[in-house]
């Protein structure tokens, strides 16, 4: 539905952009690639395994490409690339690729935005046809705007303002960082988007949507040459535009430990900690993302990690806790902690249990048995992660949007699988310092509007 | 009419051209020497292997003074089996790569297993799934705190207006069927759950003679059937009869409620009891609800709703059948200042659809979705799986799938009015609205 992907369980940052499910996709890297005089290029990954195609356009453009003042605005051209070119009435996207038994849909994210169709593999010209369309005449009617803008309305109150912990991660970004865009929400301020106008939309269409700064990617029973003459008939004779140079919005050095509080409806409080660290660059030559990656592993990767095991089941401090690492991305890097508090337990002291899990990894280590375990899960999850051919096509377009290449998967597994006990351990002594470090709790406030359902008489032996 | 058969005709070829000349599916049934029935699928494209075991043990089952007692005994399967303790059981699943999840809905609950099939692997992620279905231990101390942690949950869903509508939603609907049971038990139940509930519940319901054993992957029909037999052998007995769960009754005039919340949106949900999974009007429903509201962005509700009036992000209907009748259900989150005006939209599309019904080219529209995009719907190992397990289930035709397009393409104009009118009558709906003002909360405490 359109959807702005967030993060809001931390323990589901893993699926999207961690180098760990990235690259265990690697061995199966067969994708071919071609570039088209425009600049589009087509990376087509066969998979026989049915007759259909997954289809994705990704443009390198996310909220982390907004201006002052329009956060939101790439998600709401996401919303408004439905809603009509010159040749194809608002609607009409959606009602076309339906009759033709497909599913559509879209994506948002900081730093790219996806649009996507699954059909079966003989309607590949349709969907070819409508994104060649939408790429570059897209009309953008302020009566369409109006309406639609209302719908992002309600969609930023149901994810995030009706959500405390939505809120929580919201607030923490904003202060995490200070310059660099992700420190604004995907779906932007409310007041943005209020005062959002349709020429809002239509720069950034005009700016960002452009053959040379998007990437087709193809996942399912097609073959690369005739898919690459596909894409030349519908999307060649689009004109390439002069891209403006991405200023690069360097996030400075935090200068000491930031807290905050959300206060807001909810019953249980919650902590959410975030620390700087690097992300990946440089395949090759990296390997602190590498560690990285195998630490968050180590504390929250599956349910015999050391979170889960020590402060839910042993010691029942927490209701809940988790670790992630977003280690693929333009932006600045964020290692993620966080806990729900167990009974009679408070969020202090969870923040203490977590430091005290990161502690022990500093000074003690990590074992060859945790190691190996994360390593076994990695390979298992480069088989099963080919039963969907989405997801394959959706870490293509992932890893190309941070400006990685998808031939470096191959490498990424080795790397990973490369690590050793000792580098897990160097960087969690040299990366988790306070002055490094942000942390958010929430303080849960009474519902004060709210009153007890009324149960009918005679209900109330089924409460 | 014509336009519609042969593009319908265009698909069904392209269809079957797709896939071989026997059924779309080879699945392949029989039952273990315990009495458990067996659905598998041979797919040898990828060394893997999901299997999943799965019972008549879901929250409808429960008691109204033992709630909770059917999700809890699924949660603890997972938490202790015989000589191995929780950390023990994650730690080796994990060390073959293997991934262990807990299946539990209204009517249905088990565990599943996704694998590698290389030898080693796949033994040994067995082995534990084999021991966790049949020598669990339900330990006392796990029990205690899951419950402490259950409860803590329970109270933070309390105060959010999707749970409190659904909850308030389900009761209106269910009164006194199980139903009506919160699936996870509610706070004073769960608090009363003990040890021997949860074993009492597992020796009822985790038996041999209702177990359902879906697999699908990279093994042979004689290693499957071997399978099938080390996942059940060791499973409790019963006498083999149904366990039945009591038919639901009409409901007997339209309730309404109002709720107040401070949350930002309002939370609307409009329904009636729907339809058992047996149900012979099954298609139409289905086929007239993708219409209706299931259709995503091409569905009357998000056209009126979202589309036109830019109402809601998220508006949709389903039918959900079940053993007995399943809800009937459209939803929607809309700022509460507005929740009148998409209350009286949804209503008047609703009305309209149910004294008109669609049009012959929605209906169309519909089949060439549905038709179309059927090979979408066995795609993937995760998606055959889930069809294999419900066929197991609801003892579906082993040619469910193949019957699939034929049966869409049956259903008619006046089927999909009829049947609506059958099941749907909008002056006896459920109707609840979490995130009223104080105002419609107090209007709406007239009588309805």
């Amino acid at each position: 539905m359109r959807i702005a992907v967030h993060r809001l369980r931390l323990a589901a940052c893993l699926a999207a952009s961690s180098i760990l499910w990235s690259s265990a996709m690697a061995a199966a890297a067969d994708a071919v690639e071609h570039t088209l005089g425009n600049g589009l290029r087509v990376i087509v990954k066969p998979d026989q395994r049915a007759p259909v195609v997954v289809s994705m356009v990704w443009y390198k453009a996310g909220s982390v490409d907004e201006f002052n003042g329009t956060t939101g605005v790439a998600h709401v051209l996401e919303h408004m690339m439905f809603k009509g070119t010159r040749s194809v009435p608002g609607g009409e996207f959606s009602k076309r690729i339906a009759a033709a038994g497909g599913r559509d849909n879209a994506f948002t994210s900081k730093d790219y935005t996806g649009y996507f169709q699954m059909l079966h593999k003989s309607q590949l010209p349709l969907s070819f046809k409508l994104e060649a369309d939408r790429m570059a005449n897209l009309v953008l009617a302020q009566e369409e705007f109006a309406k639609e803008i209302r719908v992002v309305m309600e969609e930023r109150r149901w994810r995030t303002d009706d959500q405390p912990r939505a809120m929580v991660y919201e607030r923490l970004m904003a202060t995490a960082l200070v310059a660099h865009p992700y420190r604004h929400p995907i779906i932007g301020w409310m007041n943005d988007i209020e005062n959002m106008r349709v020429e809002d939309a239509r720069a950034f269409y005009e700016r960002w949507y452009a053959p040379n700064n998007a990437i087709l990617v193809l996942v399912g029973d097609v073959a690369p040459q005739e898919m690459f003459d596909l894409a030349e008939q519908y999307f060649g004779g689009i004109k390439p535009k002069a891209l403006p140079p991405r200023k690069p919005q360097e996030e400075p050095s935090q200068l000491g430990l930031k807290r905050l509080t959300v206060k807001a409806p909810a019953e249980l409080p919650y902590v959410l900690m975030a620390y700087r660290v690097p992300v990946l660059r440089d395949p090759e030559n990296d390997w602190e993302p590498y560690a990285l990656e195998m630490l968050a592993n180590v504390l929250d990767g599956n349910a015999a990690a050391r979170l889960p095991r020590t402060l839910v089941r042993t010691e029942r401090l927490a209701n809940s806790a988790g670790a992630s690492y977003d280690g693929i991305g333009r932006g600045p890097g964020l290692f993620y902690l966080d806990g729900v508090p167990g009974s009679g337990k408070t969020v202090e002291e969870v923040e203490e249990g977590l430091r005290r899990e990161l502690h022990k990894i500093a000074v003690d280590g990590v074992t060859e048995e945790e190691l190996r375990r994360i390593k076994a899960q990695a390979v298992a999850a480069h088989v099963y992660q080919r039963d969907s051919m989405f997801f394959q096509a959706r870490q293509i377009g992932s890893v190309e949007s941070a400006g990685l290449s998808h031939k470096t998967l191959d490498l990424m597994l080795e790397k990973l699988k490369a690590v050793t006990a000792a580098q897990v351990q160097e960087v969690a002594n040299k990366y988790f310092n306070d002055d490094d470090l942000t942390v958010a709790y929430l303080d849960p406030q009474p519902l004060v509007a709210r009153k007890p359902a009324v149960p009918p008489p005679g209900l109330r032996h089924a409460q | 009419m014509r336009s519609e058969r042969a593009i319908l005709w265009l698909a069904a070829v392209l269809l079957f051209a797709a896939g071989s000349a026997h059924a779309i599916l080879p699945i392949q049934h029989w039952q273990t020497t315990s009495g458990a029935r067996v659905y598998f699928v041979e797919n040898r494209d990828l060394p893997m292997l999901d299997v999943s075991v799965e019972f008549p043990a879901g929250a409808g089952f429960d008691s109204k003074e033992k709630s909770g007692a059917a999700s809890m005994t699924n949660r603890l399967l997972r938490l202790g089996a015989e000589g191995m303790n929780e950390d023990e059981i994650a730690q080796r699943l994990a060390d073959v790569g293997a991934q262990l999840s807990g299946s539990f809905d209204t009517d249905r609950a088990g565990l599943a297993l996704r694998t590698l099939s290389s030898r080693e692997e796949r033994t040994q992620a067995l082995d534990i799934f084999a021991r966790l279905l049949q020598r669990p231990v339900f330990p006392e101390d796990v029990l205690e705190r899951e419950k402490v942690r259950l409860i803590a949950a329970l109270r933070e869903a309390d105060t959010k207006p999707d749970t409190i509508a659904a909850l308030t939603f389900y009761r209106l609907l269910y009164r006194d069927h199980p139903y009506a049971l919160r699936s996870s038990g509610e706070v004073e139940t769960v608090r009363r759950l003990t040890r021997q509930d949860l074993v009492d519940f597992y020796r009822r319901h985790y038996t041999a003679q209702q177990a359902v054993v879906a697999l699908i992957g990279d093994v042979s029909r004689s290693e499957a059937a071997a399978l099938a037999e080390q996942l059940t052998s060791g499973l409790p007995r019963d006498d083999g009869a149904e366990l039945a769960l009591p038919p639901v009754t009409p409901l007997p005039a339209a309730a309404t409620r109002f709720i107040v919340h401070p949350a930002a949106q309002s939370h609307i949900m409009i329904g009636a009891p729907g339809i058992r999974r047996d149900d012979p009007d099954y298609f139409p429903l289905f086929v007239g609800n993708y219409i209706l509201g299931g259709g995503g962005f091409v569905s009357r509700i998000t056209e009126e709703v979202r589309q036109k009036r830019g109402l809601a992000y998220s508006a949709y209907s389903y039918f959900s059948p079940l053993k007995q009748q399943g809800p009937f259900l459209i939803g929607m989150q809309t700022q509460r200042e507005q929740a009148q005006e998409a209350l009286t939209v949804v209503r008047n599309t609703l009305r309209e659809f149910l004294a008109e019904g669609p049009t012959q080219q929605e209906l169309t529209a519909a089949k060439q979705n549905l038709v179309g995009g059927f090979p979408l719907r066995i795609d993937s190992n995760r998606r055959i799986h889930g069809y294999l397990a419900l066929i197991g289930f609801y003892r579906l035709p082993l040619t469910y799938l193949d019957d699939f397009v034929k049966k869409v393409e049956q259903v008619s104009l006046a089927d999909i009015k009829t049947a609506f009118a059958r099941r749907l009558d909008l002056d006896r709906m459920v109707t609840v609205v979490v995130g009223a003002t104080e105002a419609q909360a107090a209007a709406s405490q007239a009588p309805n």
